[in-house]
């Protein structure tokens, strides 16, 4: 059973989504989504000053299998970005909600957040996919 | 339309399964058969074939025995490479069985047992083609084809599966003295064990056949003996940094032995015909147009197959296998390319264009880096 976080909001597509004390937000993948994609070995995140909309693929995370694309979960414009991953992509499967963040974000507007799922929903989703 | 339920047929499962799940192996579709992809890190797993050992479960490949007074001439006819070249019993011969146009029908290993026996193992998503298409041609020949679907297989591979295997097997001559591709066949506690010094890993290793209680007899004592089980998905970055070939990405039916770096298991000679041999003569005639070789990719980034590759702006080929290497931790493939291509290179990934160096495979033996990381 993998963990979700309390506190946090998620999508559909297994990102996690946290609200910062400045009002930005932090992007990363959910512990479900790194262990359905077994041990990474490339992470490459978006530039800082790149405009997103909401689900756009802006980030992407090798497994030794394959590549996933990451969508933001809601539209802003990216203020900061998990460079360190880039020697240590690992740290994404080791910490996926701490050291394996992606990146964060100014979103546009207030209100969408109230879309994404919060970990109860999250739970429930990851239960219909039979986990 | 029919109104008839679409028939579902259910992938077939080795004598291991309940063993892979009892190992919380991750089970996946491959060629048809329900097979560990992983129990747990696939990169772990390719660790400790090049550090340690590594038992996988090959039940999946299949194991043809072709026998009677014809079976020699046969074989000289339907595969690329030449059994003659096999001369002591038990000697292995790695080659490809072509269609008629040259392409390649599969890859396989011939094991001579003797002149009115060989073995071949064959893929496991070709295996049912294979068996029609050697039936065929086996037509008028005094030859017969047993489907040894009866065997496991067992792949025991890394620089300490000799030991293993000496601890669980007692041939009938010391393991040390059994030399690469060569096999020994033997009989011990009632069952008849067939044993090749072959792997597809680049470490010393054994391919191990027999009827499947005593394979998974066998298998558990590995285990108990902490020999690690390995997945699919550490077997092809295994085979990847070895610069060994799979059949569907690397050669296919569309595509030669020549075109393929496997040049050097096609045996020339005047005297013999071969299916697929006046295609392959033209081929080298006209010249060929095309060359697998392997790739380095210089900085971060995984190599995938199917991205494309350019030189100064024109498209001069593709990546049939690409991987993240676990021990050289860089990206390698191998690569399909024109044969006239100039350097430098790059390659296309998500609409960027990064520079890669070839280099010759293997990128990695026995544990060693092979190649220059640049």
């Amino acid at each position: 059973m993998s963990d979700v976080k309390d506190g946090l909001h998620y999508t559909q597509s297994h990102e996690w989504v946290r609200q910062e004390s400045d009002g930005s937000v932090t992007v990363g993948i959910s512990d479900h989504a790194q262990h359905a994609l077994g041990d990474l070995v490339f992470v490459e995140v978006p530039e800082i000053g790149r405009v997103l909309k909401a689900g756009e693929a802006c980030a992407v995370v090798e497994s030794v299998k394959a590549a996933s694309d990451v969508y933001s979960p809601l539209p802003g414009t990216v203020i900061a970005a998990n460079t360190e991953l880039s020697a240590a992509a690992e740290a994404v499967n080791q910490d996926p909600y701490g050291k394996g963040w992606l990146w964060r974000m100014r979103l546009d507007g207030n209100s969408g957040l109230g879309q994404l799922l919060d970990a109860p929903g999250y739970r429930k989703l990851l239960a219909e996919l039979g986990e | 339309m029919s109104d008839s339920p679409s028939a579902v047929v259910a992938n077939r499962r080795t004598p291991l399964y309940a063993d892979h799940q009892a190992l919380k192996g991750t089970l996946v579709g491959f060629g048809g058969w329900d097979m560990p992809l992983h129990y747990g890190s696939q990169v772990e797993e390719h660790h400790q074939v090049r550090r340690d050992c590594g038992v996988f479960d090959v039940s999946h490949m299949r194991v043809l025995d072709l026998t009677g007074a014809g079976v020699k001439d046969f074989l000289r006819h339907l595969l690329a490479n030449d059994v003659a070249k096999l001369t002591h019993p038990g000697q292995a011969l790695y080659g490809c069985m072509l269609n008629p146009a040259g392409g390649v029908i599969d890859d396989l290993i011939t094991y001579y047992v003797n002149d009115t026996h060989y073995r071949l193992v064959v893929n496991a998503g070709t295996a049912e083609g294979d068996l029609a298409w050697i039936n065929a041609q086996a037509a008028g020949h005094a030859v017969e084809i047993q489907n040894r679907t009866d065997l496991g297989l067992l792949a025991v591979q890394g620089p300490k599966a000799a030991a293993h295997i000496a601890a669980q097997l007692s041939a009938t001559q010391p393991w040390s003295a059994l030399k690469p591709f060569h096999s020994l066949r033997f009989s011990q506690a009632g069952t008849e064990w067939f044993v090749g010094r072959t792997g597809y890993t680049g470490e010393d290793g054994f391919e191990v056949m027999a009827d499947a209680p005593a394979i998974v007899a066998l298998w558990r004592r590995l285990i108990d003996a902490k020999v690690h089980p390995i997945g699919l998905g550490a077997r092809d970055t295994l085979r990847l940094e070895a610069g060994m070939n799979l059949f569907g990405q690397d050669m296919t039916p569309s595509t030669t032995p020549l075109e393929s770096g496997l040049g050097w298991t096609v045996a020339w000679s005047e005297t013999r015909d071969f299916i697929g041999k006046s295609a392959l003569s033209l081929q080298r005639q006209q010249g060929v147009g095309r060359r697998l070789t392997g790739l380095l990719l210089t900085g971060a980034g995984v190599l995938r197959a199917h991205q494309k590759l350019f030189s100064q702006g024109q498209e001069i080929g593709e990546i049939t296998s690409g991987t993240f290497s676990p021990t050289l931790q860089r990206s390698i493939a191998l690569a399909r390319v024109a044969t006239t291509a100039t350097t430098p290179w790059e390659v296309d990934i998500r609409a960027k264009r990064l520079p890669v160096v070839e280099v010759k495979p293997p990128f990695v033996r026995h544990g060693v880096a092979k190649i220059a990381l640049g």
